[in-house]
């Protein structure tokens, strides 16, 4: 009898162990579309959030990043700056003459809780706006909500491309604002022999689908392609393919928890950022206190925006945020994407006249803002914005020295139509 | 061949880390049988001790010295985990036992409980601890073979501990009496061992172990309030494998999975030899319910 007891606890051991372990891993940047999105209910139809409500002296939106959990990490800080930007706009007067008031709500890393939630900002709530989510699964997981009650949400990090919702304004960079002039900068100087190295989910290997397209269309050499799981702590195998290819580039796209591992490992391998370059899509300057300067020194990542960028909005933002939240914070492009949004949001809301969210979307084309990283404008088509981008290395105090910064704002193509070795990458 | 060779020292390497995220695991799960999901969380508090101590020698002692304070925070970690594996002992896991299902809920949510906690006091971001200068680079023995000093380190750690363990367990009175307390509990309370006290330093030196653990792993990996579950699995694996109830049996289990799972991973990737290595455990669980090396005593039975 106790022995069945035993055995049968030693299953649920491992069970609930691997179960833990799925949370652990799901601490990825972006990306990561998982198998979660969950059908919409049916019910409660047409009880929208649309013409949301203005009654009263102040205007509701809602905030939903995963204040709990593995994500945490990364979005609380986006949170930080959000809600930064509400405070601002509000000390000036506020959205149409009405103070903006926040209903704030916890995602807890969990994809189907941020679609529960989204569902209960715009029906309950009755938010004008949401800014939320971090990894693309929470995004994926939210959009057949918004989508259905014709909400609005504001989602602040880079992703994978290949999507254009209506019911979504995407102020982080798409792959043709960052993963594609990234590899064209690294072809033109640092060499053609590319190490791809991802987490493994859906966003490094779409963006290393395109990466393999864009290498083979202008002459670069995929030499190995390699993923490990999310969470993954142990990179001395994969550092030892690497020094068996001997490749120029190593383009990385780890997320999470795993970039530190890789990056202190490789320096005790005797690698340094001048034996091979690195460089990453998923390491800002948060991650970079997180993983230390003194193993990240000179190692690239690409971005739109440093806390380092020469603009006076910039200088009067990073100042704002830390008076608020510590001298010891950093700002990051999620975080600056965040703050934007804000903006963008509130410019469009007054354009448009109400927060009505069809008169917003199509007020929202064309809007210009002074962002801490330059002038973005909105794309009315694709609801993406312009943004300049950035490759920049990583200094001894833990900042970025820009290497290349486009002239121009780039503009949004997240199905990449502009690119001819492209074609097809969409509809896999 | 150097790749190989190198290999190989990666997989002793990765063993001796798992086997060091397992030692306290196969205390507390192993000798104590108490499912401890908080495990990971322990090993979490000692890493978060490590960069405590490293924060109080950047500020409070000359930088002459700061070489030196990973020694200390070893034993810092060590001493945290082992107050924080006693107040939960007391408090909470001393009504559980043989209620092994409540204890796994009950320490699940401990265990979230203080990643929470940690959150709250240190914020949600990663930290950094830096390593000593003396433990940068690494041993060349042949050209394009480096042995970091870092991995050399916790592998001559994990013997430390375990040669620690074992005098502690088989050659120390107090060791003995946890043994007997564990080998037969009513036995041991007629002849006078205080089994309430045993139970409780018991789970403590596990935990402590953990410490010692997180204070290593702050050498190769992430500082964050999640940092525990990465391991918690391995640290499972490790112990069912090994077979529940015997120190020796952790080892071989470590070995086991480190070496095979680095020569999986380099023969095929990552998620693939992960897949493997599960594969293989799971089809030796069935072959041998009980793990490598069986116990061979009354109480399991």
């Amino acid at each position: 009898m106790k022995k069945n007891v035993w055995s049968s606890v030693v299953m649920v051991v491992l069970v609930f162990s691997l179960i833990l372990a799925g949370c652990g891993g799901n601490s990825a940047n972006n990306g990561n579309t998982g198998n979660t999105t969950p059908t919409p209910d049916a019910t409660n139809e047409g009880t929208g959030a649309e013409g949301s409500t203005d009654d009263g002296d102040t205007i509701k939106v809602g905030i939903l990043h995963s204040l709990s959990g593995t994500m945490a990490i990364s979005e609380v800080s986006v949170k930080d700056a959000e809600l930064m930007a509400i405070n601002e706009i509000n000390a000036a007067g506020g959205v149409l003459g009405k103070q903006i008031e926040v209903v704030i709500e916890d995602g807890a890393s969990d994809w189907p809780t941020f679609a529960e939630k989204a569902r209960k900002l715009l029906q309950q709530d009755q938010v004008a706006t949401v800014f939320g989510g971090w990894t693309s699964a929470s995004r994926k997981a939210m959009l057949p909500v918004f989508e259905e009650l014709n909400g609005l949400l504001w989602y602040p990090v880079q992703y994978e491309g290949l999507e254009s919702s209506p019911n979504i304004f995407y102020t982080g960079a798409t792959t043709n604002q960052q993963i594609v002039p990234a590899v064209e900068w690294l072809l033109e100087n640092r060499g053609k022999k590319f190490f791809l190295l991802g987490s493994d989910y859906v966003f490094p290997r779409t963006a290393n689908k395109i990466i393999k397209a864009q290498l083979e269309a202008s002459g670069g050499e995929t030499v190995a392609e390699e993923y490990t799981p999310l969470g993954h702590t142990d990179y001395s195998t994969v550092i030892s393919k690497i020094k068996e290819a001997k490749p120029d580039v190593v383009f990385n796209t780890l997320n999470g928890d795993s970039n530190v591992a890789f990056f202190k490992q490789l320096k005790d391998a005797g690698i340094s950022a001048d034996d091979l370059t690195t460089l990453s899509v998923s390491v800002a300057e948060e991650e970079i206190r997180g993983i230390g300067t003194d193993v990240l020194e000179g190692h690239l990542a690409a971005w739109n925006y440093y806390q380092t960028t020469d603009t006076p909005e910039n200088e009067k933002f990073v100042a704002a945020y830390k008076a608020a939240y510590g001298e010891d914070r950093v700002t990051a492009d999620p975080i600056e994407a965040g703050y934007i949004a804000v903006y963008l949001w509130a410019a469009a809301v007054e354009k448009a006249g109400t927060t009505d969210v069809d008169k917003v979307r199509e007020a929202a084309d064309g809007i210009e803002f002074n962002a801490p990283e330059g002038k973005v404008t909105i794309d009315g088509e694709t609801q993406h914005i312009y943004k300049k981008v950035l490759i920049g290395e990583v200094q001894a105090d833990g900042m970025f020295k820009t290497l290349h910064s486009t002239e121009e704002p780039v503009k949004p193509d997240p199905y990449l139509k502009g690119y001819e070795w492209a074609s097809g990458l969409a509809e896999q | 061949m150097e790749v190989q060779l190198l290999q190989l020292f990666n997989g002793i390497s990765v063993s001796s880390i798992l086997l060091l995220i397992a030692l306290g695991l196969a205390i507390t799960f192993g000798l104590m049988n108490v499912i401890n999901m908080a495990h990971g969380e322990f090993i979490m508090i000692g890493a978060y001790s490590t960069y405590v101590t490293q924060l109080f020698f950047t500020s409070n002692i000359p930088a002459d010295y700061f070489g030196y304070y990973f020694v200390l925070a070893i034993l810092v970690s060590f001493a945290v985990a082992f107050i924080f594996g006693f107040v939960l002992e007391i408090s909470l896991i001393r009504f559980l036992y043989g209620r092994p299902l409540d204890s796994l809920l009950a320490t699940w949510g401990v265990g979230l409980v203080l990643q929470q906690l940690a959150r709250s006091i240190f914020g949600a971001p990663n930290v950094a601890v830096q390593a000593p200068a003396w433990l940068n680079g690494g041993l060349e023995v042949m050209d394009g073979i480096i042995l970091p000093y870092k991995r050399l380190f916790i592998i001559a750690l994990v013997a430390v501990v375990l040669l620690a363990m074992y005098l502690f367990i088989y050659r120390s009175n107090a060791g003995r009496r946890m043994r007997a307390v564990m080998q037969n509990r009513e036995m041991a309370a007629c002849l006078g061992i205080s089994t309430r006290r045993v139970d409780s330093m018991t789970f403590a030196i596990g935990s402590g172990i953990a410490g010692i653990a997180g204070c290593a792993i702050t050498l190769l990996g992430s500082i964050g309030p999640s940092l525990g579950t990465y391991y918690i699995v391995d640290a499972f694996m490790v112990v069912v494998l090994g077979g529940v109830g015997k120190l020796i049996g952790s080892v071989f289990g470590a070995l086991g999975i480190g070496v095979t799972g680095t020569f999986f991973e380099y023969w095929t990737n990552a998620s693939i030899g992960k897949v493997l290595v599960f594969i293989v455990i799971i089809a030796f669980l069935q072959w041998k319910p009980k793990g490598l090396v069986t116990m061979r005593t009354r109480s399991l039975d």
